[in-house]
């Protein structure tokens, strides 16, 4: 039998504390938050960009793991003749269903209700942490089973449960391995992406008392490993916490889609489950699901199908748990939903595509992003969901090359890249009002520099001086102080010995 | 149609209401028929990608993700039955220890790269399978008197289910396009637990039962009833994104797919 300390060893709080190679702190330092943590004392995303990718291991993990993804999600999606028109399908769906949100909640919530279940709504993370800490306590538990959810990772649920004095167990492969590495989740669908299987190997013998003594680095053999050390902790659990990638208004289903079999363990044992879902999760109807799986497992793991999807309507007698809760989260989406441009993250599914084509995200990985949502969509949800005043956050837009390569390939078409130059409006809108920085100061010159014919030509004439003392071989490469801010991170082209200006009143045009 | 913008409940302030309350305010006045707009939203994506043999298909694609699967004529059903199970109860009975005590977990052996790990609890030899109420009987008619048989009736505890030998069912609807199997946990399919504890799942796929894509196949279910959609044995992509079979969910997944006699 297994040993009893099997399933309790790890059930306990998650013990807070960075890993050496992650950026910031654990949120449960941070103390409590009523909206998304941001990893407190986060240096802005070009610090933090620059301590991961000087890690070089890092890199070769991620380039490795994006690489593989990446050409297996182009092949998936190549097999469907129509994928465009599913994309603009999902997007149609997913813009009139936001556009209605609140007929759509209310029917859901009617639906649920009329299935057995029970709904609860939370404005803010704060306020669903202590549903579920209270739904917990009254299932008379002090520990949970959880399948990876990114809407608790959002509130940071573990961490306000551990302060209540209940135990929350990540039972999915990638979420077990940042619990027991005390670490942070880098990647929406894999968090443990920055992880190759030799670390994850030490990270289990290390953390798991019943890993066995030969475990070696085959990934089947990890993957048995966990199997083993969870069984005990699924068959013996009292509550299940979930998300859900859908909830079906006309119907009151939940979906929840998944590979391992620990999100069928996690809300098919337990006597009570507890879904914990952002608000727009929500699809219209029960056929809105041939569109999206099929567009989900594709862009995300680049499957024609994930292996298993669970879907259930309230409670069924003699199957399942007999007690089931809703809890519908805001946490700043209405804040989203406002906003013109800035709404459109909200048709986000969570396949994380974006994250597997970004040559940011390659390279940086995701703790630099500051937020359980990394990447590019991270970089436009988190500054809408959290605002943009910390410096991670304000930093966030800039966090891309605006290539593109993640507009292509989002499954709900959201145009990344539009909401990225936006919100640096926002941004800079935001700093307008506080202070006159280096950067606008330069920029008020330039305009009137450029105003005026006599000053430009006396500008030109000064950089082209200027230019001989610190241009080599016609590129700048290091200017003093304040220009070095820009020079830091790239080198400009030294001035041409003679402006357009100068030159076509000395010729007037012939040439000579 | 279900409440609409008007439903409103007596207490106002709570978070519900709060929350209702800000959408209202994001998203401006309603369009006038939810309904209508929603009907009316573009779907040009196809019904089906492939205008094979179904069938075919389904094979094709459910071996793609590592499941067994076999074609038998309806009349071989029951003896193709009879040697799974007979196998698979040899495979737990080989890892047996010469002194005849139970085993770690039974043996989790794939075609390329077999090993055994240990599990627990333990499977012993002569474990069970569970077959869920309403399988037809007559599927069971060949099976040798060596193979043991559980019922849920009264229902098993998730330990108990831990130590079956495998399970034994049919299923609701099938679709080709990706080789997935849907269970609706009906007559002959057992509550959700039955197919997920124990380590080894046959599934009888009628192939009436296979639809061409996610389109037909949704249409055919009852949304009222929980579902379990299942493609391939479990699975998970988390280490460096590569896909390895085996993790928390029946590790051995059987399909027999039955073709009508002529």
């Amino acid at each position: 039998m297994t040993p009893p300390e099997t399933a309790g060893q790890h059930a306990g709080p998650a013990t807070a504390g960075p890993h050496p190679e992650t950026v910031g702190q654990h949120p449960a330092a941070g103390g409590p938050h009523p909206g998304m943590p941001t990893y407190l004392g986060m240096p802005s995303f070009p610090v933090a960009a620059r301590t991961a990718v000087a890690d070089s291991q890092l890199r070769r993990n991620l380039a490795h793991a994006t690489h593989t993804i990446r050409a297996k999600r182009a092949g998936a999606v190549g097999e469907l003749a129509d994928w465009q028109e599913l994309r603009a399908a999902a997007k149609a769906i997913k813009d009139h269903t936001l556009a209605n949100l609140d007929t759509y909640l209310i029917r859901l919530e009617e639906n649920v209700t009329r299935a057995g279940g029970h709904v609860h709504w939370a404005q803010d993370a704060a306020e669903a942490n202590a549903i579920v800490a209270g739904l917990v306590r009254a299932a008379g538990a002090d520990r949970v089973v959880k399948v990876k959810s990114m809407a608790t990772q959002e509130t940071g649920l573990n961490e306000a449960l551990a302060a209540d004095g209940i135990g929350a167990l990540e039972t999915d492969l990638a979420e077990l391995i940042v619990q027991l590495g005390h670490d942070l989740p880098s990647h929406i669908l894999v968090p443990a992406i920055h992880r190759n299987r030799a670390e994850i190997r030490e990270i289990f013998r290390r953390e798991m008392p019943d890993a066995p003594d030969d475990l070696t680095d085959e990934p089947r053999m990890l993957a048995a490993a966990a199997r083993s050390h969870l069984r005990q902790a699924f068959l013996s659990a009292k509550v299940g916490v979930s998300g859900a990638n859908f909830a079906i208004a006309e119907t009151g289903s939940l979906v929840v889609v998944e590979s391992e079999g620990n999100g069928r363990m996690c809300v098919t044992l337990p006597q009570t489950l507890i879904s914990v879902v952002g608000i727009e999760k929500i699809l219209p109807t029960w056929r809105d699901l041939e569109v999206f799986l099929a567009l989900l497992p594709r862009s995300s793991t680049a499957e024609r199908m994930n292996p298993y999807t669970s879907v259930w309507t309230g409670v069924t007698p003699g199957d399942g748990p007999s007690d089931f809760h809703l809890v519908l989260l805001d946490n700043g989406r209405t804040t989203a939903l406002a906003d013109q441009v800035g709404r459109q993250a909200l048709r986000c599914i969570r396949c994380s595509a974006c994250l597997n084509v970004c040559p940011v995200y390659e390279r940086v990985g995701g703790h630099a992003y500051g937020s359980p949502y990394p990447g590019p969509i991270g970089a436009i949800i988190s500054p809408q969901l959290r605002g943009v005043t910390s410096e991670v956050d304000a930093s966030l837009p800039y966090a891309s090359t605006l290539c593109g390569a993640c507009y292509d390939v989002c499954p709900v078409a959201i145009n990344i890249p539009e909401a990225l130059v936006y919100l640096r409006g926002k941004v800079v809108d935001a700093k307008r009002d506080k202070h006159l920085s280096p950067e606008r100061a330069v920029f008020g010159v330039s305009g009137r520099v450029l105003r005026s014919p006599r000053l430009l030509a006396a500008a030109q004439r000064a950089g082209y001086l200027g230019g001989r003392l610190v241009g080599r071989s016609g590129r700048i490469r290091r200017l003093p102080p304040p220009l070095s801010a820009w020079t830091e991170t790239r080198d400009a082209p030294a001035p041409p010995r003679e402006s357009f200006r100068a030159w076509w009143a000395r010729t007037r045009g012939t040439g000579r | 149609m279900s409440a609409g913008r008007g439903d409103e409940r007596p207490a106002m302030g709570t978070a519900r209401e709060q929350i209702l309350a800000r959408i209202r305010a994001a998203v401006g006045t309603p369009g006038a028929d939810v309904d209508a707009a929603y009907a009316a939203l573009p779907r040009e994506y196809l019904r089906a990608h492939h205008d094979r043999d179904i069938a075919d298909l389904f094979a094709e694609r459910a071996a793609d993700y590592r499941a067994v699967v076999e074609r038998v004529p309806e009349s071989g059903l029951v003896y193709a039955i009879a040697r799974v199970l007979t196998d698979r109860a040899a495979e737990v009975a080989a890892a047996a220890t010469p002194d005849g005590q139970p085993v770690p977990d039974a043996p989790f052996v794939m075609p390329d790269a077999p090993f055994v790990v240990p599990d627990a609890p333990f499977v012993v030899p002569d474990a069970p399978f569970v077959v869920p109420a309403g399988l037809p009987a007559e599927w069971l008619a060949e099976l040798p008197a060596s193979i043991a048989l559980a019922s849920d009736t009264p229902p098993l505890s998730a330990a108990e289910l831990d130590q079956m030998a495998g399970v034994v069912t049919g299923c609701a609807v099938a679709i080709a396009e990706t080789g997935t199997i849907i269970l609706d946990h009906g007559p002959g399919q057992g509550r959700r637990a039955l197919t997920l504890v124990p380590d080894f799942h046959l599934v009888i796929v009628r192939s009436d039962q296979v639809a061409a894509d996610l389109a037909d196949a949704f249409a055919r279910l009852d949304p009222g009833r929980p579902h379990t959609l299942i493609s391939g044995p479990s699975a998970t992509s988390d280490i460096e994104l590569i896909r390895v079979e085996g993790v928390h969910g029946p590790r051995n997944l059987h399909v027999l797919l039955v073709a009508p006699s002529r």
